[in-house]
């Protein structure tokens, strides 16, 4: 038995003794399943906190209705495998507006596929404290994210107006209407979330590995073609090997060109790479200071 | 880049050993302290570029904000890396904590960013909650400022053991060893009695990189650690499994009834299979039969672990219960003494109730006495009747219910609580354990034969306590006055308590500040308690502005039938009677704190009856008040 934990075991410890504190304090508690390497992790964390007990919340997916359909699938499979209680959420107004990437703009389509979506979900659903899998390391306002993140009665966070969070004694008091989001890997990073699903042979989407697919190119992101939805002009995609290093809808996420196919060459490559992680999402670069302004609109 | 450099895997590598080492490698969390454009945010991002962690991108977006901005060699403003909110980068000032990651082939670091300005102080003790070690900044043109004294101190409240005084822009002072070491030895005589275990002191310049990994050309009589180098090694590890255990109960594990384990993190100390335990409270004993996991059973578990422990016999065991090692347990009682933080703008006053949390456990506290207040700048000791927004206090706390905790100094995690505001719910106040004051078994009240029950009979009547709240001349004590006296006619037992009986006496040592009220307050809700304990009843005609208050005095009356009745009269209808003159002098400014003049009346929510004193004659209201009181007609007039 190690005197002192090694880092990624006192991660998990601290992710770990996070999710009974929810458990024990919330009355509806959901989790954020977003079917990527975090929620991955997040998924396989929430199994060890409440073993042998089934995780004592619901997951909850916002379907955009754009996301890879290997996604959905393996969403589903998991569901199955592990016994957890899915809840998958599409905004109806959305899809009756045929809200999508191309007419409506990334911006727009966020909000409403996505934002809006997770708010009407939230709402609907009474839940008080909503766990998510964003890390402090993913972009600047994240790093000031407490744990524990109080949202008002409209969903929305006040970066000024953050509780300090001392220690690990969270404060889990909310008033009539408010909310917590849960940020269970604040403290992790991405070469952690990867060496902890390299020592833990955490299953994760096989998109995150490099295989043939259709691909086209626009504004210099290799976008895949999942299905017949997405605008061609007449184009045919081309056979690439690439692979994506966040997951998302598929028509905003960029993909890469790389041939690694197996977790210890994604981490090889990871470490030699140099392009920050959120630069494969669009949605990001619309405007400086984005995500801060989504969060403060209720984005994760 | 040197070997401390991160951490890519060379051709040569097993990249399975690399991974070995990856998963394997220590942790060690800091912060950085000290005082605006002392250059935190500037070494923080020159640790994060040496580290090799800048990526492409990011460089290329550096690069051009970079312009116009103070900048080393490499044409970069680090300090952008790491600024993160919008509002800040438009002030230019960090607001908040930030937590940022780096890694080294021997460590993990996790940095908490916190802000050098006086009015975030708060965010400072935050920081320091979770750091093994803190870098206090020091610009080597300045000297040691009012805020490295305070941070410094607050470093040590917070239990931080281990400093490092990094004296930055060693450049512009010619990088010269007086400069360095006059700064140093300032510093070690006024750390001296903080009791930080290791203090060492580097001079370094974050813009230009000296002395971060390498040592400078430029300070060879520097004979130190370098920054990065000294991170990389120093030993932290508390002996905290030498420790008796502490474990905290956080979750009851029943997925069946077939299995019970109770889910917590260690706190303190180790368990192992077969292990006698004990339950702090009720002092139940039990051993250990299973430390489960999903990743099978464990023999042992250590500080820092989250498992579930199985115990071999049933034992009452909920949340905010706590398994120790027995013969060294833990201190169990409702009153302790504690050094507080105060992090609310609204000030902290004896009497008030506020949520305390400490490991696990919830209850309902309040600050019984204020001793002194430490002045953070020179660490001296002086009476207060409050604290305020960043102030440090040592304080008496009661809670509603006996508690488990060991003194933060001998037990860290277990001796550290925080303050909730029970109204906004805010966390308005984190602080340390110095020593219980009483054990809880010598508090519990002797229960005499004669009691409130057999007082009350004896008189025929129901003992209460019937609060009035309402501004001056509002009309609360010609009501009060009409229902004593009906009472009495009746052959009823009553006593007003107002203002006239009470401030020149009892409280004659109490002024008009918002403390002053607090107390005021509370004693009289002390005073109605004991009478209505004596079988009366307790006519309470006070102003009593604030909810806090009022609410403090239902929960001292207990058991005790409690009304609060709002005489609601407007401020001009009020003003207009004046029977006493009191708001001319107010609006003369002859009389401080009058409330509706220059202090606050925050009406009840929810009074048990609400009076409209300027619609209906007094007459009438204390009728409506009798049979509210008395034919427990109750509801809520409009």
């Amino acid at each position: 038995m190690p005197q002192t934990l090694s880092h990624l075991k006192s991660l998990e410890s601290e992710s770990i003794e996070i999710f009974r504190e929810v458990a024990a304090s919330f009355e509806r508690p959901v989790m954020m399943y977003s079917i990527g390497k975090d929620s991955s992790v997040l998924l396989h964390l929430a199994r060890k906190a409440f073993y042998p007990s089934r995780i004592p919340f619901p997951l909850l997916h916002i379907d955009t209705t754009w996301k890879f359909r290997e996604m959905i699938a393996f969403r589903d499979r998991m569901a199955r495998e592990h016994g957890f209680e899915l809840i998958v959420h599409t905004n109806a107004e959305g899809v009756a507006n045929n809200v999508n990437p191309f007419d409506y703009g990334s911006a727009r389509y966020t909000d409403i596929m996505k934002t809006q979506a997770l708010r009407q979900a939230l709402s609907a659903g009474r839940y008080d404290a909503a766990i998510g899998g964003a890390r402090r390391d993913e972009e600047k306002s994240r790093a000031k994210e407490r744990i524990f993140s109080h949202r008002n009665t409209q969903h929305a966070w006040d970066p000024k107006n953050q509780r300090p969070e001392l220690w690990r004694i969270f404060n889990t008091r909310l008033g009539p209407g408010e909310s917590m989001r849960v940020f269970p890997l604040s403290n992790w990073t991405e070469l952690d979330i990867w060496t902890y699903i390299y020592s833990e042979q955490i299953e994760i989407p096989p998109l995150y590995f490099a295989r043939p697919r259709p691909v086209v190119e626009r504004q210099g992101t290799l976008i895949m073609v999942d299905d017949d939805r997405y605008p061609l002009d007449g184009e045919t995609p081309r056979i690439e090997t690439v692979r994506f290093r966040t997951l998302g809808c598929y028509p905003l996420t960029g993909a890469i060109r790389s041939e690694a196919a197996d977790l210890p060459s994604i981490i090889m490559e990871m470490q030699a790479s140099r392009t920050s992680e959120r630069e494969g999402r669009l949605i990001d670069s619309d405007q400086a200071g984005s995500m801060e302004k989504k969060k403060q609109e209720g984005y994760f | 880049m040197t070997s401390s450099a991160a951490a890519l895997a060379t051709p040569d590598t097993s990249l399975d050993l690399w991974l070995e080492q990856q998963t394997g490698k220590g942790m060690l969390r800091f912060m950085t302290c000290g005082s605006v454009d002392d250059g935190k945010s500037t070494l923080i991002g020159r640790l994060l570029y040496d580290s090799q962690l800048i990526l492409d991108d990011q460089l290329a977006s550096l690069r051009k904000e970079s312009r116009n901005r103070m900048v080393g060699d490499e044409g970069i403003d680090f300090s952008l890396l790491v600024d993160g909110l919008t509002a800040e980068r438009e002030q230019g000032i960090t607001i908040d904590v930030a937590y940022r990651f780096f890694s080294t082939d021997k460590r993990k670091f996790i940095v908490a960013d916190t802000p050098g300005h006086e009015q975030y102080t708060r965010n400072m003790a935050t920081g320091a909650s979770n750091a093994d070690l803190a870098l206090v900044l020091v610009d080597a043109r300045k000297g040691l400022l009012t805020q490295t004294r305070r941070h410094s101190f607050i470093l040590s409240l917070i239990g931080v053991k281990h400093v490092v005084l990094v004296v930055n822009k060693i450049d512009l002072v010619d990088y010269s060893r007086e400069v360095f070491e006059g700064i140093e030895n300032a510093y070690r005589a006024f750390a001296e009695p903080l009791g930080f275990k290791t203090l060492h002191a580097v001079p370094v310049s974050a813009l230009r990189g000296d002395n971060i990994l390498l040592p400078s050309a430029h300070t060879p009589w520097y004979r130190g650690a370098q920054l990065v180098p000294y991170l990389e090694s120093i030993e932290v590890g508390e002996d905290t499994l030498e420790r008796p255990l502490r474990f905290p109960v956080q979750w009851v594990n029943r997925p069946n009834l077939d299995f019970r384990g109770f889910a917590g993190t260690v706190a303190a100390g180790s368990v192992s299979i077969g292990d006698e335990v004990l339950v702090a409270a009720s002092r139940k004993p039990a051993q250990v039969t299973r430390i489960v996991t999903m990743d099978g059973d464990l023999e042992r578990a250590v500080a820092g672990q989250a498992v579930t422990l199985v115990l071999d016999r049933e034992v009452d065991i909920s949340r905010g219960d706590m398994l120790v090692t027995p013969g060294q347990t833990p201190e169990y009682s409702n009153q302790f003494q504690a050094r507080l933080v105060w992090m609310a703008d609204e000030p902290a006053f004896p009497g008030r109730g506020y949520l305390l949390k400490v490991g696990t456990q919830v209850v309902p506290a309040s600050i019984t006495d204020l001793k002194f207040r430490t002045n953070v700048n020179t660490l001296e000791k002086s009476p207060a009747r409050s604290l305020e927004l960043n102030e440090v206090g040592t304080v008496a706390l009661a809670t509603d219910k006996p508690i488990a905790f060991d003194s933060y100094a001998t037990g860290g995690q277990t001796g550290a609580f925080i303050l909730i505001d029970r109204l906004s719910n805010a966390t308005v106040g984190a602080g340390v354990i110095e020593f219980g004051l009483r054990r809880a078994q010598n508090l519990s009240y002797q229960s005499f034969d004669v009691n409130r029950q057999v007082r009350a009979d004896l008189k025929g009547q129901e003992p209460q306590i019937v609060w009035f709240t309402g501004l001056s001349g509002s009309g609360k004590s010609s009501i009060a006055n009409l229902i004593e006296k009906r009472l009495t006619v009746e052959g009823r037992h009553a006593y007003i308590l107002d203002g006239d009986n009470v401030r020149h006496g009892l409280n004659k040592d109490l002024g008009f500040t918002e403390a002053d009220r607090v107390e005021n307050i509370r004693r009289v809700a002390e005073v109605a308690r004991l009478m209505a304990d004596a079988g009366l009843i307790v006519l309470v005609s006070f102003i009593s502005p604030f909810r806090n208050e009022r609410r403090l005095a239902r929960e001292i009356a207990g058991d005790v039938r409690f009304s609060e009745i709002f005489v609601d009269t407007p401020l001009e209808v009020c003003e207009a009677r004046d029977p006493k003159g009191l708001y001319a002098r107010a609006r003369r400014g002859e009389i401080k704190n009058f409330t509706g003049i220059d202090s606050p009346f925050e009406a009840p929510e929810h009074p048990d009856l609400l009076l409209h004193g300027a619609l209906e004659s007094t007459e009438a209201l204390a009728d409506r008040l009798y049979r509210h009181l008395f034919e427990q007609q109750g509801g809520y007039s409009i």
